[in-house]
């Protein structure tokens, strides 16, 4: 297991009201991802618990797109990765951050 | 003197020899180890019919008891080394040479066997190629092939898996070589005449069916959302634009997901009618709901699946079918028309290069060809225009004379940039190279040379390699959608802005897509029980792919 964490200064603060989403299934090629809205509206943290040892430049490219794409400003994505491939990393923060942004209904 | 008909004549020792076993044509299966020793002779030009689907799997298992002593360094011509038995002929000293194209399941074994020295390796061919080859320098002396049943005259009904039959049996037979067939059972009267009895020589009752390899159904359950994004991204990124009516499609997920995607995202696109109309391609279960919502025309066939029989029977209108209602395929007729009657091909590959050169070899596995080039290859001999062939060719030369100007068949590379365990998709160096190096062959195995590639497809994007003008810009321009490979990480931004603009890469957002309806819920079906569902009951899967 590795554990990888990066911080982020965020242009925006993420949209919506929620405090909390979940999206995605720990499974072989697949990962989890929780985003809790914790941190000030300026920064974002991600942090990482993967199997797969020796991805941390690819992990780091990733998140860094995120972040200048989705603006995701006060949260914090805590990601458990099952061996997943970075496509589905970025797309499942993306999915992660229109969750939690979407009004609670 | 001179004989001009010594071949004739071997041929009539050797029936003579090989009838001392046979009742009629008949031979019994207990007998063939000690037939087949009677009408082969060492160094011969052996075809052991192995096809991508279909096998000689009872000729194959006589073939591997024959005495090494009385029957070696046979020459091996066949299109699919697939069954274990094709390489043990060679472990045990019967055969010595290898002329073939495509190994699957046995690319392992094979790239063993070749660094072992136990195979002498003629070339790995394309199917037209080593077809071709049937007919000039490698006519076999013996095909050793396989049918669904024949009659007491040795007329075969192949069946749905025609195959490489009739182009095994052409070159065989009318070049005074021996043709045995297996079938499941001896009949009196056939379905339909495949292969007429005068060119089969003898017959062996294996009263159980040759055995096929599903190779072509792929599971809509296992489609990830990135293959439905890239689905999408190849649908309204050149299929439309593009208008491609006449295909071809690999077996990838890919472009099953974009079979799956016509009845829904084709649909709404407004696509129905303009795209997809025309195919050169196996009967594909993933294609069912498109035909069922009115998408296809037409099909033709290399080989059947595995499951289809009963749905191809009852949709005559749109495969090729014989009187008996069941599928005619053949694999070297559809070859020839995904190489000259269709204007897109586009499947995956294992490894692409910076120049867009591509391979499905390892250094530990030679999975050789089959026929993605034929089909991935633009074709010099074409003479006849269609609307995606010229703008294609315009692309590619904006300045020449429209007269005197060739179009371009479209060859699609299509995947995620990062493949199974996260192995990536884009590499500095092929490894078809370093095993060329390694082998001493004089040509790296190449599935699809870069001049032959008009695009890459992958999550990240599109990237149009007819517009780019330079090595330069093709190689920024496939590094603009390598994602985050390191040949990906390894772009120069600058330069992929400028391509981007000029529309050289298109990304999904350049399309109007948004990466976040790339859902599943798209997929016209998304399990095998959802095809059978859309087939009315008539798709019979497999059992492996069951699982209610």
């Amino acid at each position: 297991m590795e554990t990888l964490s990066y911080r982020h200064k965020a242009q925006e603060r993420a949209a919506g009201s929620k405090s909390l989403a979940i999206i995605g299934v720990v499974a072989s090629g697949n990962l989890e991802v929780l985003v809790e809205r914790l941190l000030p509206d300026t920064e974002c943290q991600v942090d990482i618990n993967t199997a797969a040892e020796g991805f941390g430049a690819v992990w780091e490219a990733v998140v860094a797109d995120f972040v200048e794409r989705r603006s995701p400003g006060g949260l914090r994505l805590s990601v458990n990765d099952g061996g997943a491939r970075p496509d589905t990393v970025a797309l499942r923060l993306a999915q992660a951050v229109r969750l939690i942004e979407e009004e609670d209904r | 003197m001179k004989s001009w008909n010594a071949q004739k004549t071997t041929l009539a020792e050797r029936l003579a020899d090989g009838r001392r076993y046979a009742s009629g044509k008949t031979i019994e299966v207990v007998d063939l180890p000690n037939f087949l020793e009677a009408v082969i002779r060492p160094a011969d030009r052996v075809c052991l019919e192995g096809d991508n689907q279909k096998q000689a799997d009872v000729l194959a298992a006589a073939l591997t008891d024959v005495d090494p002593a009385k029957i070696h360094d046979l020459h091996m011509v066949q299109s699919g080394v697939v069954l274990p038995e094709h390489l043990d002929v060679f472990e045990k000293g019967i055969a010595r040479r290898l002329d073939y194209s495509y190994s699957g399941p046995q690319a392992a074994r094979v790239a063993r066997l070749l660094f072992g020295g136990k195979i002498e390796l003629g070339a790995v061919h394309t199917y037209l190629e080593l077809f071709a080859r049937y007919f000039v320098d490698l006519t076999p002396n013996v095909a050793l092939i396989a049918a669904v049943c024949a009659d007491r005259d040795g007329n075969l009904y192949t069946g749905p898996n025609t195959e490489d039959t009739p182009t095994v049996v052409e070159a065989t037979t009318f070049k005074s070589g021996i043709v045995v067939a297996q079938v499941a059972e001896i009949v009196d009267r056939l379905p339909r005449v495949d292969i007429p009895g005068d060119r089969v020589h003898f017959v062996v009752e294996a009263k159980k069916p040759f055995y096929v390899e599903p190779l072509f159904t792929r599971d809509p359950a296992a489609i990830t959302e990135a293959q439905v994004l890239t689905a999408m991204l190849a649908i309204k990124g050149l299929y439309a634009p593009y208008g491609i009516r006449r295909l071809n499609h690999g077996i990838g997920f890919s472009t099953a997901a974009i079979e799956l995607l016509l009845p829904t995202y084709g649909e709404k696109l407004g696509l129905k009618g303009s795209v997809c109309t025309h195919w050169a391609l196996n009967p594909h279960p993933a294609l069912i709901p498109a035909i069922e919502s009115g998408w296809v025309e037409q099909i033709h066939s290399f080989g059947s699946e595995v499951g289809m029989d009963d749905y191809i029977r009852a949709r005559s209108d749109i495969y090729f079918t014989g009187p008996d209602g069941s599928l005619r395929s053949n694999r070297a007729f559809c070859q020839v028309a995904g190489l000259y009657a269709c204007d897109m091909f586009i499947g995956s590959t294992l490894q692409i290069d910076l120049q867009g050169n591509s391979s499905t070899v390892t250094t530990s596995r030679i999975a050789g060809f089959g026929g993605a080039p034929n089909m991935g290859s633009d074709a010099r001999g074409r003479r006849h225009p269609s609307a995606p062939w010229l703008q294609a060719g315009k692309e590619a030369d904006p300045d020449g004379p429209p007269p005197l100007r060739r179009g371009r068949k479209l060859v699609v590379q299509i995947g995620e940039t990062f493949g199974d365990k996260n192995v990536p998709l884009f590499v500095e160096k092929l490894d078809a190279l370093t095993l060329a190096e390694k082998l001493n062959l004089e040509l790296a195995p190449l599935m699809i040379y870069a001049d032959d590639v008009t695009h890459i497809v992958t999550e990240e994007g599109i990237a149009n390699l007819l517009l780019c003008r330079d090595k330069d810009e093709r190689e920024q321009a496939i590094r603009g959608v390598a994602g985050y490979t390191d040949v990906g990480r390894g772009r120069d931004g600058k330069m992929v802005r400028r391509l981007r603009e000029r529309g050289v890469i298109r990304r999904p957002e350049d399309l109007g897509i948004d990466p976040l309806d790339a859902d599943r819920s798209l997929l016209a079906a998304r399990s095998i029980k959802d095809l059978v569902r859309w087939s009315g009951g008539l798709y019979a899967p497999p059992s492996k792919f069951r699982n209610w």
